[in-house]
């Protein structure tokens, strides 16, 4: 049962949070340790969230709209006094002293938080098997990987463990793994969900969003979490907007373009079900046809250029000096080296060199500058396309879920899987991954809606009749 | 230039220096949390998840810093642009996210200068805003640096307190003239309430940026850069110093390394610190949590309008009020003690212009100031030869410590002034009971003037004139 069923369950008094949160904890019981979606199940914390919304409903309250419904964090959100490890070593044993802004709003709007989800350290991979803690496996079959890097969260969804979860989105790390699970995952535009305490990667791309079983959960999650928030400079000043009513409203009328750049490279079963959405948004009373946007593909250089560059400023902090690991050198500079050699994994630590090289005094105009350059263009050919469409449409991931391991060897391999995704991080824009059938394999496929600047409503208004032709 | 060490001259050498100056803004908060911003606290109790840098907090810019920020570019002539922060990333344990935050080639305020006393004029680069670090105390070993102390202790109540940073042209050509830089941007930023320009507290600090050149020449030195000048007599120890220094080497055949140097004040010397080789590459770049800072001309003229007057210009309307040249040193006191309206008033009260001026800055710096009125009194009075001039101190003295009336202080202590016949008696009396002491005097030994008048003073318990009295004296002698 999905989060808006569920809460109207809890808001009526038919079902208590309580017998909710129990129905998901056993469900973790049941399968959680095959999966490994969870860094840390926190039943009894739920147990007392769910019990204090019963007390709210009891005494007449308004126990708010998510009343009851059981959520999973990824586990780079802080939360007030739980440890916030965002997979890595460096942070093992840290307890933040506030919770995110997000992390609030949730628990405002009535969720129960069962647990912190794993990652790929610091939200670096595709595939979740950059985890210090080990993999998280996919549910639709434990021998592939969930995606990544919000792995736990989207298979926490898929698994039954909560009805929502929250990840983040820095080049595709929602919408990835919503695909690789079967579930619906969305990046929001950038500044429409604050990032206070989000513990940032690449702080021009990281957004926050929902993973739901269904486009209307998504959208009553995302309304929960949205609005403008003082405490994030970048954050959008609007009021909170509304989605979850959008969902009924069709497409007639809407004009939607399939990315041609996008669809070359994937497999063909992927492809096939990419041409049976367009084919029935177009049934619904979409007009559907091909659209071009040339520079879509310069994405993936510059967005490992920029996404590099912003994390090797922001990963310094983490340097044993406050918190989380240290370990003891003979000098200051030794403590850093053997601190950052032992906490951060390899992927982390390639990453942290690719962004202090491009950023490095000579190489700044050819690296960070140039791919600064090429996400203006970007920029401007998505810009040039929604002035002839509403939406885009174009695949989520070039394959299914793939097996583990099968990637790790060469993180190029790895990177290329996000070809998909990345575009939208870099221009801003929202997108939205929702599941369309299946591979040769069996395993789910996702197709990807993006929207201009703000075009959440009529985002979610195609993703969910892209939901109904399938049932 | 004279100053010389053996051998050494440096007449034929010209100094050419630069001052980077990082002032703190006298906000009620730091720069992108609200975390109070107060000297002198127990160590790391201002602070919160963002100056921390805790993973996940994100700055909001403190909108009065900006507003202090844009008093200081507006005080120094600078045109206020649309700018920029960008990250200025290095390690080290006071800075909490191991980048500060700072503005970098798109500055807020750009493009000014600061005229000085002397009426000489060094140019304004930039004055860009960034955040502080936090203060770190080096404990055991390695004589209070780094490398070598057993441990070190942070204090993050600094962190993240709003800077100005003030770089000037390289205008400067001698140690007095960067003192008196320094003196002079010190007083307008407390004029214009940016900051409380505190150099003990740190609220100010000073690098400064040294070359020599042939006299003549146009081209500029390699220049060293010296940090830790924690007091202006630093600033211009440091600077004769590297005079020295750089002088004995050029004279001697040797390069200037471009590096930084260390002022050492116990030893009184620079020594380096690390040269352009070691140089931190910073790598900045647009800081991503911030949006771009773009003051509105509303909000620009809002602040041009609240601007107080300035320094300079209140020593030119002193100088005219007081009928001398702006560059009087007792203008300068006296607008530096903030007492030019109280002589201004006097002046238009009836006081003589260079009595005001002269009094003010000898009796009243550093006390309080007594009221316009009374004050002009006491001039008029002392003008008048009612009162003598240490009388005249004197009841000043008694204005500013006790206040009333100065013809009731001046009866009070009996310095009601004598008649001039008097007087005139009592001189008469001095030489007629000390006739070979007079025939001397006469005779031209002029400085026997002094013993009549202690007899006129002893003879009217002191409350003659000393000037009435020589006059007199004189009277007599031509008489």
């Amino acid at each position: 049962m999905g989060a808006v069923d569920l809460a109207r369950q809890v808001r009526t008094g038919a079902r208590t949070a309580r017998d909710v949160v129990e129905e998901h904890l056993a469900a973790i019981d049941d399968r959680e340790s095959d999966l490994h979606a969870f860094n840390l199940v926190l039943a009894e914390e739920a147990r007392a969230a769910a019990d204090e919304v019963d007390r709210r409903v009891a005494a007449g309250d308004d126990p708010g709209p998510l009343a009851g419904v059981p959520v999973a964090l990824k586990d780079n959100f802080c939360t007030r006094g739980i440890p916030t490890t965002c997979s890595s070593r460096i942070l093992e044993g840290w307890r933040p002293p506030y919770d995110a802004t997000v992390v609030t709003r949730l628990r405002e709007a009535g969720a129960v938080v069962v647990g912190k989800t794993n990652m790929d350290e610091f939200a670096m991979g595709s595939s979740t098997e950059n985890s210090a803690f080990g993999p998280t496996r996919n549910p639709h079959d434990p021998t592939r990987v969930p995606g990544g890097s919000s792995g736990g969260s989207a298979a926490a969804v898929a698994a039954g463990f909560a009805a929502l979860a929250l990840g983040s989105d820095t080049g595709g790390s929602i919408r990835q793994p919503a695909a690789l699970c079967g579930v619906v995952g969305v990046k929001p535009t950038y500044g429409v969900v604050s990032r206070y305490g989000l513990v940032a990667f690449a702080s021009s791309l990281d957004q926050i969003g929902p993973f739901a079983t269904d486009v209307a959960d998504a959208a009553l999650a995302l309304e929960v979490i949205a609005g403008h928030d003082r405490a994030d400079s970048t954050s959008i000043p609007h009021a909170s907007p509304s989605f979850a009513d959008v969902v009924l409203q069709g497409v007639d009328g809407l004009r939607i373009g399939v990315i041609r750049e996008l669809v070359e490279g994937v497999d063909p079963d992927v492809g096939t079900r990419l041409a049976e959405a367009a084919g029935a948004l177009e049934a619904a009373g979409a007009k559907v046809d091909e659209a071009s946007v040339p520079t879509t593909t310069l994405g993936l250089s510059a967005y490992y250029v920029l996404a590099t560059a912003e994390a090797s400023s922001n990963l310094a902090r983490y340097d044993g000096v406050r918190y989380g690991l240290r370990v003891d050198g003979d000098d200051i500079t030794a403590m850093y080296g053997a601190t950052r050699a032992a906490g951060f994994g390899a992927e982390v630590k390639r990453r942290i060199m690719l962004g202090t090289y491009a950023l490095s005094a000579g190489y700044y105009d050819a690296y960070y500058g140039q791919a600064q350059r090429a996400r203006t263009l970007i920029l401007r050919d998505f810009e040039a396309a929604y002035a002839s469409y509403d939406l885009l449409l174009a695949p989520t991931t070039p394959t299914t879920a793939f097996e583990l391991g099968a990637k790790t060897a060469d993180p190029l391999t790895m990177y290329l899987s996000d070809v998909c995704t990345i575009p939208s991080n870099l221009t801003g824009h929202p997108a939205i991954s929702v599941p369309y059938g299946r591979g040769d394999d069996g395993l789910p496929i996702g197709v990807q809606l993006l929207a201009p600047a703000l075009g959440e409503s009529t985002m979610f208004r195609a993703a969910a009749a892209l939901e109904r032709s399938l049932r | 230039m004279t100053a010389g060490v053996g051998a050494v001259t440096t007449t034929d050498w010209e100094m050419v220096v630069g001052l980077e100056v990082h002032c703190e803004l006298a906000t009620a908060t730091k720069l992108f949390c609200g975390c109070r911003n107060a000297f002198g606290d127990e160590p790391n109790t201002n602070v919160c998840p963002v100056c921390l840098g805790l993973p996940g907090s994100l700055p909001v810019l403190n909108r009065h810093a900006v507003e202090l920020a844009m008093r200081v570019g507006l005080a120094l002539h600078c045109r206020v642009e649309p700018s920029l922060f960008h990250r200025k990333n290095y390690f080290y344990p006071d800075m909490p996210k191991d980048y500060q935050v700072s503005q970098y080639d798109q500055p807020l305020n750009v493009g000014g200068w600061l005229d000085l006393p002397d009426g000489s004029r060094v140019g304004v680069t930039r004055a860009h805003m960034e955040e502080d670090t936090g203060k770190t105390t080096h404990v055991g070993g390695g004589g209070g640096r780094i490398h070598g102390a057993d441990h070190s202790l942070v204090d993050y109540n600094r962190a993240g307190v709003p800077l100005v940073e003030i770089v000037s042209e390289p205008d400067i050509r001698s140690a007095d003239q960067a003192k008196a830089y320094v003196n002079e941007l010190r007083a307008i930023l407390v004029a214009i309430g940016a900051s409380d320009a505190r150099m003990e507290e740190g609220s100010l600090r000073i690098d400064a940026n040294v070359s020599m050149r042939r006299s003549g020449a146009e081209a500029f030195g390699t220049r060293a850069e010296i940090k830790n000048l924690n007091s202006v007599r630093s600033l211009g120890r440091a600077l004769d110093y590297e005079v020295r220094r750089q002088v004995e080497r050029l004279e001697a055949g040797e390069a200037i390394v471009q590096e930084t140097r260390h002022w050492n004040e116990d030893e009184g010397r620079t020594s380096s610190m690390r040269s352009k080789e070691e140089a931190y590459d910073y790598r900045y770049f647009p800081e991503p949590d911030l949006v771009p800072l773009a003051p509105s001309d509303e909000w620009l003229a809002e602040v041009w309008a609240a601007l107080p007057v300035l320094p300079a210009d209140r020593r030119v309307a002193l100088a005219e009020a007081a009928g001398v040249p702006p560059n009087d040193p007792a203008v300068g006191t006296v607008v530096h003690q903030r007492l030019d309206d109280l002589v201004v008033a006097a002046i238009e009260a009836g006081a003589e212009g260079r009595l005001a001026l002269n009094r003010a800055a000898n009796e009243l710096a550093h006390r309080a100031a007594p009221d316009p009125r009374s004050f002009a009194k006491v001039l008029r009075m002392e003008g008048d030869g009612r009162l003598t001039a240490t009388q005249a101190k004197a009841v000043l003295a008694e204005l500013v410590s006790s206040g009333g009336d100065p013809e009731d202080i001046a009866r009070a202590k009996g310095f009601e002034a004598l008649e001039g016949d008097v007087v005139a008696a009592a001189v008469d009396a001095a030489i007629a009971g000390h006739p070979g002491e007079w025939e001397r005097y006469a005779g031209g030994e002029a400085k026997l003037a002094g013993f009549f008048v202690g007899k006129v003073m002893a003879a009217t318990s002191g409350k003659a004139d000393g000037k009435a009295v020589t006059a007199l004296l004189r009277e007599r002698l031509s008489g």
